[in-house]
């Protein structure tokens, strides 16, 4: 079962290696090299497409950021699943150190991404990727490297993601909790799927090694704790927690939320994801859109469109994006919208109608008209068959009906920290697929 | 916090190695560290930069941490290149491994690990033992790994000095990090060595349960990985360690998640509760369907190993099938995934929503993804008996759409269909065969035909389809051409001749039914009599204008067949065939279960054991290299189950066999083949025997006698003892061998085998041993060939070998092959033509090895016994106080070897280093160097 990454690769584009790193001398960056740049050259078969490749006694695990490749390699039966993520997770780290990770950045950091490939991974075993505390002991300004650095406590300690003696003059918890809703309609107007996932973000500026306690009006945990459900009640299907969901007494951590439900943890510093949830009830549209599509004759597409805002009146939405399909050789665009404007972007094959400000329970319209070219293929080549995407943002607003009812926190020194709490709602993959 | 490093990479002025070297020797401190910076960067662009080695090292004795860092980088880069010198750093290293700064510490001894030469991993010991008692928690969780690299240069020198025992300590560690590493070297260890290391008790399992609560997220899934191993005692013990697993489910991180999934799912194995069984299945889901929210890559593993789960307990994600339906801008592989798991989930009751998405899928753009939807499809159809009906009218559907491929899809799993339920829906042949023209690939023209041939009473025109396919029949692909063959004989036979009709000899001598009014093809005679005429073109182009040898035989057989019993043609060729059946719970159960374990891992993601692709697992067992290589995306059931009595609608055609003359009449079978040996089914169970070199033993015959090392000792041999050995004599491989009876009866019959082997030894004649009475011996040369049975896989000096006698078992031992046995006596190379091959040969292919107990003291005598193994001396140059010699050697299909020799006469250490076309061959080189140069 055992088994670790044998090397670490950074390629560029075409995948040329830019930097790597041996982690056990069983890899050869040249025959590494070769292999990679022959599947990425090899684009339409699909088997050449997956994340991970076998070649010649070694297997190839890769993601794609902006214009670089992060690959693992290894000759042993590894954990493809923690390769794979730590490869994210190395994706993280150098975007917190070089705000972009791209073929530049690299080489500009050179020494820093060596210095990082030696403390992320040790023998191809994933070790330390909390961006924050590692750059506690990297430091890329090279002067501030004559004082001797110590390994920070964080990175041993039982309380690996925080610090001692972080100070601040203002005590202040910032608490977004922030739902997505994925929904995919059919072409026959049902909804095939629909899910929320939800995050509870935060931001802590707090002194000292505080624990905060959360109260949330999830059922399961009021339940437990003995209160009726009466009034607002939900329930979460799947919650997943950070590391930093601990109770303040070191034996149960994540047991604990198993066995009663509540959350308390040492936050780390700054800003960091302190839960997630997801809920498959299925939920209402919050925005629908109709489309109707009709092609005139052989040169003329008309396209008539409906869009409808499914929440209550004293709720907006905001920021309202409908991205429309259009057929890829359209020319001359006509539109006419009751609200908002549209744009017809080619490089996407779609007309864009934007809408600022969308309130609840209300009903907008799009007409359009583009020409088509009189003359078309003989062969019968299926149009692409994108589907209607909707983007939005609703503030104040949780599909979930979630509620923050506390949050508490307690420092030893006693201050009173200010917690600030935030409701949105947003489009996630929400996708209408056309007639 | 961008930094300007790329400046360094820009000097490229002449002379840039002097300027370097100058500046890593100047006194000011900045200067150095630009300098080192400046052989980072060229060392990043692949520029050489070892000859900087000692002025590098010398700059290794700083404060600045930084510095530091970068010399180490250059060490771990450059001191397999120059042992010698790397023992310079040694001072250092030790130095710093006491530094007052734990950072300091921990990175001497992570850097010392990394470098894997001989000399400095003696020194790496104390300074490791020292780490591994470290008061600092960042130095003991460096050091726990340290002991995994150095098992893996010198598992001796760890276990010699108790460096197991002191791992085994650090998992009761106070600190969760330290254990966490511990763990995970530990398991590793393991799985390299043959001898239990890392045995997990309750007790263990208990301690280490306690530390996942604290480890970091990566160090929960070396625990959880190696706790899967863990075989609990009974049910209760299982439900206890599922109880304290199940809260990792909710971890963010989806390698935990998988992890602990895996070893839920392992206990579950134990569990007799069902409804302790029902719970937990019903607590897996939510997180499994969360893994569907993460990065696409994770999301591809996670569907591969949901593929297995399915597999085994399809209750858990039975309510789930949404999750899988594709979104539009899921990248293709998760598409296809997705789509297995769908038809792995597809039921009764969710068919109508699934058969939806399928058509949605198949007016995609992306060919194959549409393709394997309209298979989907099929493949539901056949799964589903109730739901058969609407599948089909959703492959009507979409063959309305006409275009190309979704119709070729579709035909080809209609096909199967109609063999899933015979006699249920062939009304719609007439819609199938409007699109006929349009057909294209082998396939689906197959299936097409298949489908004529099979209903040909159905269709009224089935001669006129079958015959628009006749003219081009030449130029059809085989899997065509066999269909057509079997098409046509089924319509003969089906639709029963009316017209006058007679015997025909034909030039083969075969008597044919033929009739006498119809001589053109294109004649517009009746049905009965153009089958007839169809039948003769077919028959004809089958036997006397076709080299492939399944279509000729095929055709023969048929044409024999018609030509003497008509009726047993009828039972053969219109035979019922076995119903099949769906295959989308392909992998069988031992696979699965093995799958199942390594959940989360690469074997869960090929869909295939560990051992097939893993080369590096230390074992003695021949390597098993599968050439097609993870493919159980597809295996549809389309190309297996139709072989039947007719042929099927896919037969593959067999390239094994050379094809016959053309035209030759192949009635008597050919001559049997060389007489059966004696002992038929001896050795059968060696893996791929093939070759019946197994021969009787008349002549023996004496030779020179020299000690052979002993392959099966008495002891095991029941007191047969054999020695032996490989050698070369007058440029012939021979393999001697001696055979002591130490038994109380005499021995006779001997007979020899070699298992398929990397250079495919085998025996070129018999074995010749008398029959040999106890207390004696007896020797002989027995002569060998090479290539006769080539294993794959990475070359191995393996040879197994068996030997049977009439008396006893059979013996299996094995045997190494030393490489200097196949150097061949025209090795010998010109000076110019050395230099040109050494230089044509790219520097991959060069390859490194220190031989550090080697000694040559005398120069004449070590040159005349390589050149006696036809490794040829070349030239030689002095180096310093070094002298370096140059070789050349070759082995059979003039594989070259050209090789450097550097060591200081009369000193210990020889530097060996080669190049080859095929630098595979390294490791075997290196040690049949060794041996010749120890001798």
């Amino acid at each position: 079962m055992a088994g670790a990454a044998s090397a670490l690769f950074l390629l560029d584009i075409k995948g040329r290696v830019l930097i790597w790193r041996d982690y056990r001398g069983d890899v050869s960056a040249i025959q590494a090299e070769r292999f990679f740049t022959k599947l990425i050259e090899k684009d339409g078969d699909p088997q050449s497409q997956d994340p991970v490749v076998y070649d010649s006694g070694v297997s190839y695990m890769f993601i794609q950021h902006n214009n670089v490749y992060l690959m693992a390699a290894s000759r042993q039966n590894c954990n493809a699943a923690s390769i794979l993520l730590f490869l994210h997770r190395v994706v993280d780290v150098f975007k917190h150190y070089f705000e972009e990770l791209e073929e530049e950045s690299l080489r500009d950091n050179f020494v820093v991404v060596y210095e990082l490939l030696d403390e992320i991974m040790d023998f191809g075993f994933p070790q330390f990727t909390e961006a924050k505390i590692l750059s506690e002991f990297i430091k890329t300004d090279a002067y501030r490297m004559e004082v001797t650095q110590r390994p920070p406590m964080a990175v041993t300690n039982a309380v690996s993601w925080r610090s001692e003696g972080i100070r601040y003059k203002k005590n202040e918890v910032f608490l977004d909790v922030v739902e997505s809703v994925n929904i995919l309609v059919n072409s026959n107007g049902q909804i095939i799927r629909s899910d929320v996932v939800g995050a509870l973000k935060m931001r802590t500026y707090l002194s000292g090694m505080p624990e905060c306690k959360l109260g949330l009006n999830d059922r399961v945990l009021l339940e437990a704790q003995g209160r009726t459900t009466k009034g607002k009640a939900i329930d979460l299907d799947d919650t997943k927690f950070h590391q930093y969901v601990v109770s303040y007494f070191k034996c149960v951590r994540l047991a604990r939320f198993e066995n009663d439900r509540t959350i308390s943890f040492i936050p780390p510093d700054g800003s960091f994801d302190l839960m997630t949830y997801r809920l498959s009830t299925q939920v209402k549209p919050l925005i629908w859109v109709e489309a109707q599509v009709e092609k005139h004759s052989r040169s003329r597409i008309e396209i008539m469109v409906k869009a409808r805002s499914q929440f209550k009146e004293r709720s907006t939405a905001t920021n309202v994006e409908i991205e429309l399909p259009v057929p890829s050789d359209s020319t001359n665009p006509n539109v006419r919208t009751s609200m908002g404007s549209a744009a017809y972007a080619p490089e996407n094959d779609a007309l864009v109608w934007k809408i600022k400000s969308f309130p609840g329970n209300r009903e907008y319209m799009l007409r359009a008209e583009f020409s088509l070219p009189s003359i078309t293929a003989e062969e019968a080549t299926p149009d692409r068959k994108a589907p209607i995407r909707v983007k939005f943002e609703i503030p104040y607003f949780t599909v979930s009906g979630i509620q923050v009812r506390y949050l508490k926190i307690i420092e030893k020194s006693g201050y009173q920290a200010l917690p600030w709490v935030r409701y949105i709602t947003m489009a996630g993959e929400y996708e209408l697929r056309l007639m | 916090m961008s930094g300007h490093d790329s400046k360094y990479f820009s000097t490229t002025k002449k002379g840039e190695i002097p300027e370097l070297k100058e500046e890593l020797n100047s006194q000011y401190k900045d200067k150095r560290k630009d300098a080192v910076k400046k052989v980072i960067a060229a060392m990043t662009v692949g520029k050489d930069v070892s000859s900087l080695f000692t002025d590098v090292v010398n700059c290794m004795q700083t404060e600045n941490l930084e510095l530091k860092k970068l010399v180490y980088l250059y060490l771990i880069n450059y001191a397999k290149s120059q042992p010698d010198l790397a023992i310079l750093a040694v001072n250092t290293f030790v130095k710093d491994s006491q530094d007052p700064n734990p950072l300091i510490r921990a990175l001497a001894v992570r850097t010392m690990g990394c470098i894997r030469v001989d000399k400095i991993t003696e020194y790496l010991c104390d300074p490791l033992q020292r780490c591994l008692k470290d008061d600092d928690p960042y130095v003991r969780k460096t050091a726990a790994i340290c002991v995994a690299k150095l098992y893996d240069i010198n598992a001796e020198l760890v276990e010699d000095r108790g460096f197991l025992e002191s791992l085994k300590d650090l998992i009761s560690d106070n600190n969760p990090m330290v254990v966490a590493n511990a763990v995970a070297a530990l398991a590793e260890i393991q799985e390299n060595s043959s001898g239990p290391i890392f045995e997990i008790s309750s007790h263990t399992l208990s301690k280490l349960l306690t530390a996942l609560n604290e480890c970091t997220e990566w160090g929960q899934v070396f625990i959880l990985d190696a706790l899967s191993r863990y075989k609990a005692a009974d049910a209760r013990e299982a439900e206890n360690i599922v109880e304290r697993v199940t809260p990792r489910l909710q971890h963010a991180n989806c390698a935990v998640v998988l992890s602990a999934v895996k070893m839920i799912l392992q206990q579950m194995e134990l569990i007799t509760s069902t409804d302790v069984v029902r719970n937990l299945c019903k607590k897996m889901a939510p997180p499994l369907v969360t893994l569907l929210s993460a990065e696409p890559e994770i999301q591809y593993v996670a569907l591969r190993n949901i593929n297995l789960i399915v597999q085994r307990r399809p209750t858990i994600l039975a309510h789930e099938i949404k999750v899988f339906f594709c979104k539009y801008n899921d990248p293709i592989y998760v598409k296809m995934e997705k789509l297995e798991i769908m038809i792995k989930l597809a039921s009764d009751r969710n068919i109508d929503q699934v058969l939806l998405e399928f058509k949605e899928y198949a007016t995609e753009v992306d060919v194959d993804f549409v393709r394997k939807a309209v298979r989907a499809i099929g493949r539901c159809a056949i799964k589903l008996e109730r739901a058969a009906e609407r599948c089909i009218s959703v492959l009507l559907e979409l063959i309305k759409i006409k275009v190309n491929y979704v119709v070729q899809e579709a035909i080809i799993v209609i096909k199967d269909i109609f063999r899933r339920y015979p006699n249920t829906y062939e009304s719609i042949i007439a819609t199938l065969c409007e699109s006929l023209d349009t057909l294209d690939e082998p396939e689906a023209k197959a299936s097409m035909i298949w489908i004529i041939g099979e209903y040909a009473e159905r269709i009224d025109n089935a001669d006129e389809l079958l015959e628009s396919f006749l003219e081009s029949f030449p130029e059809e692909p085989a899997q065509v051409q066999l269909q057509l063959l079997t098409a046509t004989v089924k319509l003969f036979l089906k639709k029963p001749t009316e017209g006058p009709q007679q015997m025909i000899q034909t030039r083969d001598q075969l008597p044919i039914f033929i009739c006498t009014c119809t001589v053109f093809k294109h004649s517009s005679q009746s049905v009965v009599t153009n089958t007839n005429s169809c039948l003769q073109v077919v028959l004809n182009n089958a036997t006397v204008e076709t080299d492939n040898p399944d279509l000729r035989d095929r055709a023969y057989i048929y044409w024999r067949l018609l030509s003497t019993d008509p009726e047993a043609a009828k039972d053969v060729v219109l035979a019922e065939k076995p119903v099949i059946t769906d295959d989308s719970n392909q992998l069988d159960s031992s696979l699965l279960d093995e799958l199942l374990a390594n959940i989360a891992t690469l074997s869960s993601v090929y869909h295939k054991p560990p051992e097939a692709f893993v080369t590096r697992v230390k074992t003695t067992a021949p390597k098993t290299e599968d050439d097609d290589y993870p493919n159980g995306i597809d295996t549809g059931y389309s190309d297996t189950p139709t072989h039947v009595a007719d042929g099927g609608t896919s037969p593959q055609t067999s390239s094994s066999s050379a094809p016959y003359p053309a035209g030759r009449q192949p009635a008597p079978p050919p001559a049997a083949p060389a007489p059966a040996a004696p002992v038929p089914d001896l050795l059968g169970d060696l893996i791929g025997l093939d070759n019946s070199a197994i021969v009787p033993v008349d002549r023996p015959e004496p030779a020179p006698a020299a000690p052979l090392p002993v392959v099966l000792p008495a002891s095991t041999g029941q007191g047969l003892q054999i020695s032996a050995q490989l050698t070369r004599q007058d440029g012939q491989v021979l393999y001697s061998m001696l055979f002591e009876n130490n038994t109380q009866i005499p021995l006779d019959g001997f007979m020899i085998q070699f298992n398929k082997n990397s250079f495919g030894l085998a025996a070129a004649g018999p074995l010749q041993v008398p029959q040999l009475q106890p207390g004696t011996s007896a020797r002989t040369l027995l002569p060998m060939v090479l290539f006769q049975n080539v294993s794959g896989g990475a070359p191995s000096s393996l040879l197994q070998v068996a030997v049977k006698n009439n008396q006893q078992p059979v013996w299996y031992f094995n045997d190494k092959v030393s490489l200097h046995v196949f150097f061949t006596e025209d090795g010998r190379m010109e000076r110019g033509s050395f230099l040109e091959t050494w230089r044509s040969l790219p520097d991959s292919n060069e390859v490194l090895k220190d031989l550090p107990g080697i000694v040559v003291s005398n120069v004449e005598a070590t040159l005349d016994r390589l050149a006696a193994s036809n490794m040829f001396f070349i030239a030689k140059r002095k180096h310093a106080n070094q002298d370096v010699f140059y070789f050349s050697a070759k082995i059979p299909r003039g594989i070259p070897f050209l090789i450097e020799l550097t060591t200081v006469i009369g000193n210990p250490g020889v530097k060996c280093a080669i190049k080859t076309p095929n630098p595979e061959m390294a490791p075997l080189f290196f040690e049949a160097i060794e041996s010749l140069l120890k001798a």
